[in-house]
C-alpha cells in the first residue's frame, strides 16, 4: 500500500485546515476509542478516563503532535517516526488490532468536524495514511 | 439486558429515525468502494467504478447501496435477535455470493464514518459507541452461518 501524489496531497490539505484543533481532535479521538473499544482502556490503567480529563487532553496532544510530524514527512515515514516506533515495539507493546481502533475513530472525529473536506477521495487518503503511520508503529514489533 | 441497553437503544432509535436510509445506504456502499477498492471484487457487473466521482455517482451503486441499508434498517427492529434476523441472509451471503464477512466489518464502520459525516456533533462518542455494538452485531449475525 503506497501514499500516491494525490493522497500525500490530501491529507496536507485536510491537516492544514485542522490546524490547532488538532490537539482537541486527538483527545476525542481518544476518548472516542475508548468509548466504542473498551478493551483500549487496558493500556492506561494509571489514566483518568472520564470526560474532560487533562490527561487525555494532554495525551490527544501528543498523538495530535506525532500526527503533524508524520504529515510533513510523509515521504519517509519509517525515519521521521523511528523513536516513536522504537517507543510501541520495545516499550508501550501495544497490540498492533489497537491502532485500526484509533485510525478509525480519528477518522469519525474528523468528519464530525469537517464535513466539507471529508469527501470521500478524502475519506480514503487519510484512511490509507493512518494505515501507513500504524505499519511503521509497529514495524518493529518482531 | 439484551443486545443493547435500554438507554443505547434509544441513543440508536434517537438518531435512526433521522437517516435518509436510500441516501446514507448509496454513501456508504460508494465510500465503502472508494477506501477499500478490493471490495469492487463484487460488483464487476456494474459498470463505471472508476474514479470516486464515478463511484459515488453510479447508479447501481447507489440502487445496491438502498437495499443493503433497507435490509440493515429492518434487522435493527430486531435488534435483540440478530442472528435470527439475519440468517437467511447469512446463508446467502456465504453460499451463492461468497463474501468475506470482513467485508461486513468494514461496512460496519464506514457507515459509522458516513452517519459522523452527516450528523457531526450531535454523533457523540456514546451514540457512536452504541453504534458501533450494532454494527458488529450486524457483522457477526451476517456471519453466524457461515460453513
Amino acid at each position: 500500500m503506497v501514499l500516491s501524489a494525490a493522497d500525500k496531497s490530501n491529507v496536507k490539505a485536510c491537516w492544514g485546515k485542522i490546524g490547532s484543533h488538532a490537539g482537541e481532535y486527538g483527545a476525542e479521538a481518544l476518548e472516542r476509542t475508548f468509548c466504542s473499544f473498551p478493551t483500549t482502556k487496558t493500556y492506561f490503567p494509571h489514566f483518568d478516563l472520564s470526560h474532560g480529563s487533562a490527561q487525555v487532553k494532554a495525551h490527544g496532544q501528543k498523538v495530535a503532535d506525532a500526527l503533524t510530524q508524520a504529515v510533513a514527512h510523509m515521504d519517509d515515514l519509517p525515519t521521521a517516526m523511528s523513536a516513536l516506533s522504537d517507543l510501541h515495539a520495545y516499550k508501550l507493546r501495544v497490540d498492533p488490532v489497537n491502532f485500526k481502533f484509533l485510525s478509525h475513530c480519528l477518522l469519525v472525529t474528523l468528519a464530525c468536524h469537517h464535513p466539507a473536506e471529508f469527501t470521500p477521495a478524502v475519506h480514503a487518503s487519510l484512511d490509507k495514511f493512518f494505515s501507513a503511520v500504524s505499519t511503521v508503529l509497529t514495524s518493529k514489533y518482531r | 439486558m439484551g443486545f443493547l441497553s435500554a438507554e443505547e437503544k434509544g441513543l440508536v432509535n434517537g438518531l435512526w429515525g433521522k437517516v435518509n436510509v436510500d441516501e446514507v445506504g448509496g454513501e456508504a456502499l460508494g465510500r465503502l468502494l472508494v477506501v477499500y477498492p478490493w471490495t469492487q471484487r463484487f460488483f464487476q457487473s456494474f459498470g463505471d467504478l472508476s474514479s470516486a466521482d464515478a463511484i459515488m455517482s453510479n447508479s447501481k451503486v447507489k440502487a445496491h447501496g438502498k437495499k443493503v441499508l433497507n435490509s440493515f434498517s429492518d434487522g435493527l427492529k430486531n435488534i435483540d435477535d440478530l442472528k435470527g434476523a439475519f440468517a437467511k441472509l447469512s446463508e446467502l451471503h456465504c453460499d451463492k455470493l461468497h463474501v468475506d464477512p470482513e467485508n461486513f466489518r468494514l461496512l460496519g464502520n464506514v457507515l459509522v464514518c458516513v452517519l459522523a459525516h452527516h450528523f457531526g456533533h450531535d454523533f457523540n462518542p456514546q451514540v457512536q459507541a452504541a453504534f458501533q455494538k450494532v454494527v458488529a452485531g450486524v457483522a457477526n449475525a451476517l456471519a453466524h452461518k457461515y460453513h
